[in-house]
């Protein structure tokens, strides 16, 4: 409900302005009737709140548009020449519109009345282009003052619309009476008149009359707006230069540091009434910084709230049936950017409906809902915003694609054969493109798409599609924030600090001098940290950056090492630091065309204390210490493996040495822990081996003696743990509800793999041997050795009940 | 250019190695003592760093650089003459301010044929003052970042 409601409300706003800018087109093309541009102008105005009037169910309003449009249509096909009385009759179209808008906004929907009237003349103008001579009748000059007062006028009502509510502001006769000295008289011979077909407003016949100066007229009406009651949506918003908003931010920003230097000079005074108004000055500042930070940033949502619109139409004119979802609407960017993407949205919206998904016929026959689907999602990343645009139809065609690019000319067979599908997608881009069966109003005219890259990137953005044949199309479009607050980790090197976006950031390290030697490690002269066992590759900032002459001395004063594990295309890096300061709220300001060719920073930010800090950027850095150019390889061959593959989801599995050394695995998602415990915490319950973990006796269930043959199980069972061992490496896992902990000898790895070649298990306990990273692997089978252990601690093997202390 | 239709046109003065400089008045933003620095890691030469102007994050593009003279002393603070490009704000590096003079039209002259790499491209011409030259800087092309890059491979 609450979303319809700010429809209505952001359709009320917009409504009245373009009611205010009809009251002085129309103004304009009676006097310059030819001008084409204005009539355009008008057209469009109605058209527009017409439509979203359909849209949001004011039937009686969209009525009153709808005559009106088409009495506007004939206009602007030159049926029809612009003369006063259609003048008069869009004007007091416009009029009926904007009562009924009032009327929306404070009863919440359209009331009853009756515009038969108006829609009967404006029909009636529409059909007779010869005007007859008595509807006529008036000269322009009397139209042109009688247009002023109904202008004015807009908000009174209408004389043959019945009064809706009781409520309503007194009558213009009443104020008159007591207002100008109108007598009674006077004002019921107008109300007769007005009875009798009179359509102009009380105002206009008194005045004619002479009964009342026009002034009169305007100030009763103005007491009558004031009595209206509470501000209209129009008059509770403004529009305010983005410029200007610009330079407030920057003051506050600035206001900010002083309130700073102000807090710092107060903590040295005694003076408690000086630091009680410093304290003052400073929350002022906190929330008039929170509210001018608000003031420029938009939720994506505002555009959005068009499209289902946009959608039904779409779908509607095309025969199809399309449901819109919405995710990230919360999202906020940059008026500058929200109103630079609308259209290019837009279209991409347009385009997923006309040409992504199919007709519902088709839909059924490939087995799925006649219903598509387009999914909006928007969501920040890595410094950047990205709206995502997905339908779930029939994908693109790479063959027809291909096809076509070398019909066209676009590239040449040989250019065809070599590209990816990527790139092929990627063509829908380029002029001129268009693969759509049939040329539609909509789309389909090779127009658009080209529009649309240019037009994202215009403001740095970039534009991505990506499709599965048969399962729908996805157009990412990646613009980045000029100033939106991101939240960032500040860090220092070289003296200086730099804030590096929280969306690449993955988790700190720190190693304290000791384990500095023992932790990082050279894989032929490249530095690397194991991290649980992955080789995490590790970047040196400030060799990155060039800030220290001599390698590599990020340490502190203590010789501790920070490392910001960072994540760049889906490639992981360690980022050497020397000092981690704290996570920030940062404003992000683009920089400068001087160094927008240094690929290293994203941006640049002012710190609290007033000095500049350099944003980096995570992809760029990863780039210049070339740690993605091997992913990206690794991704290439990824796919074809994919390909050749073509089934199957990939899975994360932790790899370990079980009995044996023999490598086995469980998948990642059965496990809740990794856990080291020494051997003397080890405790016996019956013949099973427990361990108090986290408050609670946790069953440890060692493998080698599940997976032991079975004539020697017993004794293995019976084994209590030796106290001078190493510690046991254990996987706490839950099934069932219960928990418990499997005794392994190593953990390996984790790894993510298809592992769909697979054999049969040669024994118990296990479920088959997969190819994990290329070599044989035991998938262990959780239930079975549950089973064969038989571990429920307290349910212990009477034959074979040792003394054994039970703990608490 | 200022030379072109006016008859007099002021200009802004300081001074780089001793030597006189002027940008048009017009062009300039404000003149501020020296501010804090943030070093630009791996960007161009010139750029000395970003200075925080009020809320607005500025490129302070150091001209003894810029202009191939000799590096300012460790211990001599550099002004800032803010002027406005076509790519916002740019904060010059300069030495010491000078007066704002008010030249004729006529006391203009092209640069010398023998002014020769980068600086030709950089220096309008010079105003003959009485007792010396002033040097007329193109604001443009001083904040211009890859036309150095471009211009200093080229002369080498």
């Amino acid at each position: 409900m609450d979303d319809s409601d700010d429809i209505v409300k952001e359709f009320l706003v917009e409504s009245y302005e373009n009611l205010d800018r009809l009251d002085r087109e129309l103004v304009g093309l009676e006097k310059n009737p030819e001008d084409r541009d204005a009539l355009a102008s008008v057209f469009r105005t109605i058209h527009t709140i017409k439509g979203t009037c359909g849209f949001l169910g004011f039937n009686k309003l969209e009525a009153v548009a709808h005559v009106g449009e088409s009495l506007l249509t004939r206009l602007r096909d030159r049926q029809l020449i612009l003369n006063p009385e259609i003048t008069t009759a869009l004007l007091s179209m416009v009029d009926a519109v904007r009562q009924m808008l009032s009327q929306i906004e404070t009863a919440g929907q359209e009331g009853e009345r009756d515009d038969s009237v108006l829609i009967a003349t404006l029909s009636r103008l529409q059909h007779a282009p010869e005007a007859p001579a008595e509807a006529s009748a008036e000269t322009p000059a009397k139209t042109k003052t009688k247009r002023k007062t109904r202008t004015k006028s807009a908000a009174a009502p209408v004389p043959e619309s019945a009064p809706e509510a009781a409520d309503l502001p007194p009558n213009i006769g009443d104020l008159l009476m007591q207002r100008a000295g109108v007598t009674a008289a006077e004002v019921q011979l107008a109300a007769k008149q007005q009875k009798e077909g009179d359509p102009r407003h009380m105002g206009e016949i008194l005045v004619e009359h002479g009964a009342a100066a026009p002034a009169d007229v305007v100030d009763a009406l103005r007491v009558q707006q004031s009595s209206r009651g509470p501000a209209t949506a129009s008059d509770s918003s403004i529009r305010v230069d983005v410029g200007l908003l610009d330079k407030v931010m920057n003051l506050v920003g600035e206001l900010v540091l002083a309130r700073n230097q102000v807090l710092q000079f107060a903590n040295r005074m005694q003076d408690t009434s000086f630091l009680a108004a410093s304290q003052h000055l400073n929350l002022i500042t906190t929330e008039l910084q929170a509210g001018v930070m608000k003031t420029r940033m938009q939720p994506i949502g505002n555009i959005w709230s068009q499209f289902p619109r946009t959608v039904r139409d779409v779908a509607l004119g095309c025969g199809k049936e399309v449901g819109i979802e919405m995710e990230g609407k919360e999202t906020e960017l940059d008026k500058t950017i929200i109103e630079a993407i609308k259209d290019p949205l837009t279209h991409l919206v347009r385009n997923s409906v006309d040409h992504g998904i199919e007709l519902p016929e088709e839909r059924v026959k490939a087995g799925k809902n006649r219903v598509g689907r387009l999914i909006l999602r928007a969501f920040h990343e890595g410094g950047q915003v990205n709206i995502e645009i997905s339908d779930d139809g029939a994908g693109l065609n790479v063959e027809r694609l291909r096809k076509k690019a070398v019909e066209r000319g676009v590239i040449t067979t040989e250019q065809a054969a070599r590209m990816t599908e990527r790139e092929i997608f990627n063509l829908i881009f380029l002029p001129g493109f268009s693969t759509a069966e049939k040329v539609t109003n909509v789309s389909g005219r090779g127009v658009g798409m080209d529009v649309v890259k240019t037009n994202v990137e215009k403001i740095g953005g970039t534009v991505d599609v990506q499709s599965t044949p048969g399962r729908g199309t996805t157009v990412r479009v990646k613009i980045p924030l000029t100033l939106a607050i991101i939240p960032a980790l500040v860090v220092t090197c070289g003296g200086d600090r730099y804030a590096i976006p929280q969306v690449s950031l993955l988790e700190l390290v720190r190693l304290e001098a000791d384990e500095v030697a023992k932790g990082i490690e050279l894989v032929h002269g490249a530095p690397i940290y194991r991290l649980r066992g992955r080789l995490l590759p590790l970047v040196y900032l400030n060799q990155e950056l060039k800030l220290a002459a001599d390698a590599r001395p990020a340490k502190e004063q203590d010789g501790a090492v920070n490392i910001v594990v960072l994540q760049a295309d889906e490639r992981q890096f360690g980022l050497v630091v020397d000092q981690i300061n704290d996570t920030e709220e940062i404003v992000v300001k683009p920089l400068r065309k001087q160094l927008k060719t240094v690929k290293t920073f994203a941006g640049s930010s002012i710190m609290g204390d007033g000095k500049v800090a350099l944003i980096l950027d995570v992809l760029g850095l990863a780039q210049r210490a070339s740690v993605v150019t091997e992913t990206r390889d690794r991704a290439m061959t990824g796919k074809v493996t994919e390909a050749a593959a073509n089934a199957g989801e990939k899975q994360t599995f932790l790899l370990f040495a079980g009995p044996g050394d023999s490598r086995m695995a469980i998948p990642l998602s059965t496990l809740a822990r990794l856990e080291e415990f020494p051997v003397a915490q080890v405790e016996m319950s019956g013949s099973q081996w427990v361990t108090q973990y986290r408050g609670q006796i946790l069953p440890l269930i060692r493998l080698n003696v599940v997976m032991e043959e079975r004539r020697n199980r017993l004794r293995a069972l019976q084994a209590p743990p030796t106290a001078d061992s190493a510690p046991i490496q254990v996987l706490v896992l839950h099934h069932d509800g219960r928990s418990f902990g499997l005794v392994v000898e190593r953990i390996l790895d984790i790894v993510e793999d298809r592992a769909d070649v697979r054999s049969a298990s040669t024994r118990a306990s296990v479920l088959y041997s997969v190819l994990i990273g290329d070599r044989v692997t035991e998938l262990l089978d959780i239930p079975a050795i549950l089973g064969s252990a038989d571990m429920s601690a307290t349910a212990t093997q009477p034959g074979l009940a040792r003394a054994a202390e039970v703990t608490n | 250019m200022a030379h072109t239709s006016i008859h007099t046109s002021q200009f802004c003065t300081f001074y780089l190695d001793k030597l006189l400089f002027g940008v048009e008045l017009k062009g300039v933003q404000e003149v501020i003592r020296s501010l804090d620095m943030t070093k630009v890691p791996l960007a161009p030469a010139v750029v000395s760093g970003l200075i925080n102007l009020r809320g607005q994050i500025v490129t302070a593009v150091d001209l003894r650089r810029r202009l191939e003279l000799a590096p300012r002393p460790a211990d001599m603070l550099p002004m800032n003459v803010v002027v406005r490009s076509e790519d916002g704000a740019v904060s010059l590096l300069v030495d010491e301010i000078g007066d704002v003079v008010e030249v004729e039209e006529d006391s203009f002259e092209p640069p010398p044929e023998t002014l020769r790499g980068s600086v030709r491209t950089l220096i309008l011409g010079v105003h003959k003052l009485n007792d010396r030259l002033l040097h007329v800087l193109d604001i443009e092309k001083a904040c211009q970042m890859t036309d150095v890059v471009e211009t200093a491979a080229a002369g080498r």
